[in-house]
């Protein structure tokens, strides 16, 4: 077979293109995370302060991030708020806040159930030596938080970067856009060369994904026969 | 004469609508060791808690060393450095050593430099026979240890006032003893004021100078210890000494 499907790969700069593109996914999730995930512990510590209202408005943001799906939060926040707010950012830009938002929004409710698990003997234990309450989640309850929500986080994580296939559909050129465009190119030439380009998004999506939620479920199983002795 | 350490006066506590505590008043001097005694749910461990404000109390006031506190969240966090408590469940930090679980009140509360707080620290520790084990993890330690470093980590801050509540009640029998050494310890070589709760008699007969017999919230009698295991003056009293097969 001299029009082999798997040439598509190796034609031109394809290849270079299609890792391209999954280095703009890489950087856009990353980022996203980073700012993500500290950005959610922090809400997720106010979230166990006893203010009711703050906890509210906190509770509204989770609950806006979550029943609202990702497509529509990146169309809105690229194509609605630009034209209702004057602002207009670039769409790796966007697509990097949206992210993050939603993993803080995310990050906040995992932070916020690991800190409430902690027993309530820990805390008072802390406050008995005098603990202010910054001491108190810095060198006891989050520490002991961290361990409990570590799989979750992970999870999370992979989650966010399974997600970011969706950049496509605001013109960020990530890695399924530049295989869409592979695909079209080479349409004449190789008709079944779109199973070997979205064959690669896939491998490359589960070599990120796969290694990361082995190690949560790693994790989860040694917690679970440590708690039972 | 001795200096008075604390003070209770009046003192109401509800949870909700349940009056739990009914017009407590006492006081303790320097080094005197009260036992804090009644049946269960009387309210000894709510009213310790009230000492160093891990509890709010509705009514009333609790001097310190003849200030009286207004009770802030602020001022409770400043004062629970001179109010060491150890509680019935042994709740080291699992996510620190032995040592750090010890230093932590020293050098992040009093900030004292780590050098001088583990010279101190390993002191404790010698007396409690666990020097060992200032690097092992708490979950590598028993009951009867773990309670010991407890007691440490609250004797590290130097406190002028110790609260035990039940600290061996949930240890296998025969840990108990360890534990309660210690505590006789440092009522007789120590100056340390102390407020005890314990359902061990002869413990408490044997370091009492005075026991504070409590029921359904209010203090029944104040006697002195030993004449409360033997001659106590209420019929209640009598009654619960009896229970406990005392
Ligand atoms: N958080 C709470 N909310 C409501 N009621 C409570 C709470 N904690 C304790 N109580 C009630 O207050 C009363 C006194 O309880 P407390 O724990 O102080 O008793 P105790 O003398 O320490 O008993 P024990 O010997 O069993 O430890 C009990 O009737 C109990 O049910
Ligand atoms: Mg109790």
């Amino acid at each position: 077979m001299a029009h082999s499907g798997i040439n598509v790969l190796f034609e031109g700069r394809n290849l270079i293109r299609l890792f391209g593109g999954l280095w703009t996914t890489v950087e856009i999730a990353a980022v996203a995370l980073v700012l993500g995930l500290i950005l959610g512990v922090i809400l997720g510590v106010l979230r166990t302060f006893p203010n009711r209202l703050l906890r509210l408005v906190l509770r509204l943001y989770l609950e806006f991030f979550r029943i609202v799906p990702t497509v529509v939060l990146l169309f809105l926040f690229y194509y609605i708020l630009p034209k209702q707010l004057g602002v207009n950012l670039p769409a790796n830009q966007v697509a990097t806040l949206v992210f993050a938002l939603w993993t803080a929004a995310e990050m906040s409710d995992i932070v916020r159930g690991a800190l409430i698990s902690v027993p309530k003997h820990q805390r008072e234990s802390g406050m008995a030596i005098g603990l202010n309450r910054l001491q108190l989640y810095r060198y006891v309850l989050i520490p002991q938080a961290v361990s409990l929500e570590l799989p979750a986080t992970i999870n999370l994580v992979t989650r966010v970067i399974k997600t970011t296939s969706l950049l496509m559909l605001i013109s960020v050129m990530d890695v399924i856009n530049v295989g869409q465009q592979v695909v079209e190119a080479n349409n004449q030439k190789y008709p079944t060369g779109v199973f070997w380009v979205y064959g690669i998004i896939f491998v490359m999506y589960f070599a990120i994904d796969y290694p990361l939620s082995w190690w949560a479920k790693r994790m989860d199983k040694k917690r679970l026969e440590r708690a039972n002795g | 004469m001795a200096k008075q350490v604390i003070k209770v006066e009046h003192l109401e506590k509800y949870y909700q609508k349940d009056h739990i505590l009914h017009d407590i008043n006492f006081s303790i001097d320097q080094g005197e060791v009260v036992a804090l005694l009644g049946p269960s749910g009387s309210g000894k461990s709510t009213l310790i808690r009230c000492l160093n404000g891990l509890e709010p109390y509705q009514n009333g006031t609790v001097s310190f060393n003849g200030d009286q506190v207004v009770p802030t969240e602020k001022n409770w966090q400043k004062l629970r450095q001179k109010i060491g408590m150890v509680f019935q469940s042994y709740d080291l930090f699992p996510n620190l050593t032995v040592l750090d679980n010890i230093l932590l009140g020293p050098v992040k509360v009093q900030k004292q430099s780590r050098e001088t707080a583990k010279a101190a620290a390993e002191k404790l520790l010698d007396q409690v026979g666990l020097r060992e084990y200032e690097n092992v993890y708490p979950r590598q330690l028993s009951g009867g240890q773990k309670q010991r470093i407890a007691i440490v980590r609250a004797l590290a801050l130097n406190p002028e006032l110790m609260l035990f509540d039940e600290v061996t009640a949930s240890l296998d029998p025969e840990m108990v003893r360890g534990v309660l050494n210690i505590i006789s310890k440092l009522a007789q070589d120590s100056d340390m004021t102390m407020i005890v709760v314990t359902h061990e008699m002869n413990f408490a007969q044997q370091i009492a100078d005075r026991v504070l017999f409590l029921e359904d919230g209010k203090i029944l009698e104040q006697t002195k210890g030993d004449q409360f295991f033997k001659q106590p003056q209420t019929d209640r009293a009598k009654e619960f000494l009896e229970s406990m097969d005392f």
